[in-house]
């Protein structure tokens, strides 16, 4: 059975059908994620006294994270843009990287999970520290899907490329979609959790 | 929206991020080493300007992909 709209655009939304796909998927973790930053908004509003992420939260490691994300939405980028230019050896190496700069930042926060558990730091010692390990743990568990879906298309799916390369150049494209918003929610942790 | 689209957002929204993180760093109270903070605004300013050259860069090589 042929599926219409794969490869090139339906005419009347101008998208193919991954990337209409993956536009509802996103919209449904800007609920999910929203719903989250607004509790936090609504807490610390509503609490007598609130703690500064400063205080508690590791900033040096969370900048290494916040450039290992950005450098990593860099590669991802550029692994879809190698395809569009026919450069697959190319494709390989960008998304090669951005699997092992999504490493690279999982590693980072298990070391800062692991130092805040050595000191006795815990979800249910405040309402901050609660809604601190709920974001960042959710965010984390976004980073290893992504790392899943460009591990996939790194190994065994990239061999869609030699059959189907267009199909193929879209699927690493909504694939970079996901791995750049996943990227944005960090941005947007950042200063919050750990700044403000 | 494309890829490169969002990019170009992500892109943008980075340099904000950098760059107040820059200022944040020039302002606190919560860094008490001036060393660390000196050398984390640098390199925070830095990288927020090097990003806004990158994004120069990357819409001009890739003009003719498309922004849907």
């Amino acid at each position: 059975m042929h599926i219409p709209y794969t490869i090139h655009a339906r005419p009347d939304t101008g998208l193919f059908n991954a990337k209409l796909g993956v536009w509802l998927f996103l919209a449904s973790e800007v609920m999910l994620f929203g719903a989250l930053f607004s509790s936090y908004v609504l807490l610390r509003i509503g609490a007598p006294s609130w703690p500064h992420g400063f205080e508690i939260l590791n900033i040096p490691l969370a900048t290494l994270n916040t450039v290992v994300l950005i450098t990593s939405s860099i590669t991802m980028v550029m692994a879809w843009a190698s395809l569009k230019i026919h450069d697959f050896a190319r494709y390989k190496r960008y998304i090669g990287a951005t699997v092992g700069l999504g490493f690279v930042f999982l590693i980072i926060k298990a070391f800062e999970y692991g130092a805040k558990f050595s000191a006795g730091i815990y979800p249910s010692e405040s309402t901050f520290l609660a809604i601190y390990f709920t974001l960042t743990g959710l965010h984390g568990l976004h980073v290893v899907g992504g790392m899943i879906v460009n591990g996939y298309f790194w190994g065994p799916g990239s061999r869609m490329w030699h059959t189907e390369p267009e199909r193929f150049t879209n699927r690493i494209e909504v694939a970079g979609l996901y791995w750049h918003f996943v990227d944005l929610v960090w941005i947007f942790l950042f200063p919050v959790l750990y700044l403000l | 929206m494309s890829l490169k689209a969002f990019h170009i957002v992500f892109i943008s929204l980075s340099v904000l991020t950098l760059l107040g993180f820059t200022a944040w760093l020039a302002l606190t109270e919560a860094v008490e080493s001036g060393v660390v903070r000196v050398l984390g605004a640098l390199l925070s300013l830095l990288s927020g300007v090097g990003l806004i050259f990158y994004g120069r860069r990357f819409v001009r090589k890739f003009k003719h992909f498309s922004y849907l």
